[in-house]
């Protein structure tokens, strides 16, 4: 039994703020789905008790934000670089720690589709989580390749249209195909039964690089308020068009590699 | 042992304690990066083949940060494409090296031996204004020694340090001492990602993003250049060649100093007071020797395979006190890939001088 500072009497603590969270604030706007992401990731990696050998390669750009308050070694690298920083700290570990990037949707599926379409096919023993809000977030919102036929940005002022813009980019069922990977899935975080179910993807992904079968990749469908230009609860509902695009679920996943 | 300068380097790597090694094809260095894919692994070392000199670097930038000691090597079109992670390494400190061996440029240049790198890696290659250490060795023993020094200044000063070879050195065998040298102890990479687990509660963040939060972006960019002005006071090297009685001074580094080297003893031996400088340290530059010798009366003739860049930083030391001459890749003794400037033609360009 404890006294919290509010002058509480907690008789038994069943939830709280991660001890291995900093208390300030986050550069992130109202309804981002990034500290979201970011939350999910840290409660497994507790959950699975790996947490203080875990490792974190950030991405350019917001997806990652969450991870500037978090207790960990953490790393922001060139923009799409993430997976190859990543393997480089895993093999200076001599594989003996938990190692993940955290990247947008324009680091990993535009500039930094080199780099993840190789370190899957190598098998890294390494996990990519990819944010996707379907634009690009920090600079403004100027279309991704994973912006919907449509979808009106910064960029494709009158809606993506696919002859002029070319077409949506499924990653994690691409990701799926490459004999490397161990688990790929998507999940989205616009209500709780997506909430756990991305949980539940997330901790078989990083079970993956702890068994150390393969790469393993989560992408995670989040909002974004400010360049979609709508308040968070709207935002949160589009995400259901985006899921339309995008279909939720496990991909691959492997005990062994073939 | 008579050895490869490619071989020359890795043994170089192994004395220093390199264990990591990441490397994409490209010639003339191919037989650097098949060394350590033979060799890393046998001896607990890692090794990987990457899909690109992006990848490349950032597998060194990942493995600097792990805290081993770790290189990569390339030739010219391939130090091109790292300029950007270079660059990331470069912000964030990390130690870690380079080998460059030049095969001329711009583009794919050819695939032989040129010297055409040398203000690309002198003045930071990449984005926003940062210092390599640059090392400029000239023969198969210095190819071997130089990465040994290389390691070791890179963890000195958390820095990347950058071996500035050409096709030539690289590909020619010749009698090696392949002895480990003895540097000062350095103190433990105590940053170093291992998880918080490993560095009892301790947790690091080095990342390239540091001038933005928090805001001290004006502060690290001071912080760093102080750094290089440290570096410049204690670390400048350079070989003299029979230059105390020099009436002509030939400036060179890599291969092509060689050649001087040889110009320099038949014209000696034809009675002509002609000596050479080789800077070993590209970066930092050894300008008070040029100033030195300048104010003492000697001019200079610098050669290079290139179009004219090492002449940019003689000028900078000799300050216009002395005439200085040029003799670069346009003297080589055939217009295609294999041309070189000889011993013979830098002979007749100092006969014409004196």
């Amino acid at each position: 039994m404890t006294v919290n500072h509010s002058g509480v009497i907690v008789k038994e603590k069943i939830y709280g703020p991660s001890p291995y969270l900093m208390n300030f604030p986050l550069p992130s706007c109202s309804g981002c789905g990034s500290p979201m992401a970011c939350k999910i990731i840290m409660d497994v990696l507790e959950e699975l008790g790996v947490v203080e050998r875990a490792i974190v390669v950030v991405g350019i750009g917001c997806a990652g934000f969450g991870f500037f308050r978090t207790k960990m070694d953490m790393t922001m690298c060139a923009h799409g670089a993430a997976p190859s920083v990543a393997l480089g700290i895993k093999q200076a570990n001599y594989d003996d720690a938990i190692v993940f990037t955290v990247q947008g949707d324009g680091d990993c599926a535009a500039i930094g589709a080199g780099y993840l379409v190789n370190s899957a096919a190598r098998g890294d023993k390494i996990t990519v989580f990819m944010l996707n809000n379907t634009n690009y977030g920090t600079t403004g919102g100027q279309m991704a390749p994973t912006t919907l036929i449509g979808q009106v940005t910064t960029t494709t002022p009158g809606g993506r249209n696919a002859i002029a813009h070319g077409y949506p980019l499924h990653i994690a069922e691409m990701v799926a195909t490459i004999k490397g990977v161990a688990y790929s899935a998507r999940g989205a975080t616009n209500n709780f039964a997506n909430y756990q179910r991305t949980r539940k993807y997330v901790k078989s992904a990083l079970q993956k690089q702890i068994d150390g079968v393969g790469f393993s990749f989560v992408e995670i469908l989040v909002a974004c308020p400010v360049n979609w230009h709508l308040e968070p609860i709207k935002a949160m509902k589009r995400l259901e068009e985006v899921i339309a695009e995008y279909p939720l679920g496990e991909f691959r996943d492997l005990e062994a590699l073939d | 042992m008579f050895i490869h300068g490619y071989e020359a380097v890795g043994r170089g790597a192994l004395n220093a304690g390199c264990t990591h090694f990441f490397g994409y094809p490209i010639t003339p260095q191919n037989e650097i990066t098949e060394f350590f894919a033979r060799e890393l692994p046998q001896r607990g070392g890692r090794f990987v083949q990457t899909e690109s000199e992006l990848s490349s670097a950032a597998m060194v930038f990942g493995a600097s940060l792990g805290g081993v000691r770790v290189m990569t090597s390339t030739a010219s079109p391939g130090w091109g494409l790292m300029q950007e992670i270079l660059s990331h390494i470069s912000m964030c400190e990390l130690p870690c090296v380079v080998v460059n061996v030049q095969r001329g440029g711009p583009g794919q240049g050819t695939t032989r031996h040129a010297q055409t790198d040398y203000l690309s890696a002198t003045r930071g290659g990449g984005q926003g204004g940062y210092k390599s250490i640059v090392l400029a060795p000239s023969s198969v023993q210095e190819c071997h020694d130089l990465l040994q020094l290389a390691f070791y200044l890179a963890d000195k000063y958390r820095i990347l340090v950058v071996v500035l070879a050409d096709g030539i050195l690289i590909q020619i065998a010749e009698q090696v001492d392949v002895k480990r040298i003895d540097f000062d102890p350095l103190p433990p990479k105590d940053w170093a990602f291992k998880g918080m687990g490993k560095k009892g509660g301790r947790f690091d963040y080095i990342h390239s993003t540091r001038g933005i939060m928090p805001p001290v972006y004006r502060d690290i960019i001071v912080q760093m250049h102080e750094k290089y002005g440290r570096i410049a006071e204690a670390e400048v090297r350079f070989k003299t060649y029979q230059a105390d009685d020099a009436e002509l001074l030939l400036v060179a580094y890599g291969y092509v100093a060689r050649c001087c080297e040889e110009a320099v003893n038949i014209a000696r031996s034809k009675g002509l007071k002609v000596g050479m400088i080789q800077p070993v340290t590209l970066w930092p530059f050894p300008y008070e020797i040029m100033a030195q010798k300048a104010s003492s009366g000697c001019r200079f003739l610098v050669v290079e395979d290139s179009m004219g860049q090492l002449l940019e930083d003689v000028r900078l030391g000799v300050e216009g006190k002395s005439p200085i001459a040029f003799l670069g890749l346009s003297s080589r003794h055939v217009a295609g890939e294999l041309g070189m400037i000889f011993p013979e033609t830098i002979l007749e360009e100092v006969k014409r001088l004196i």
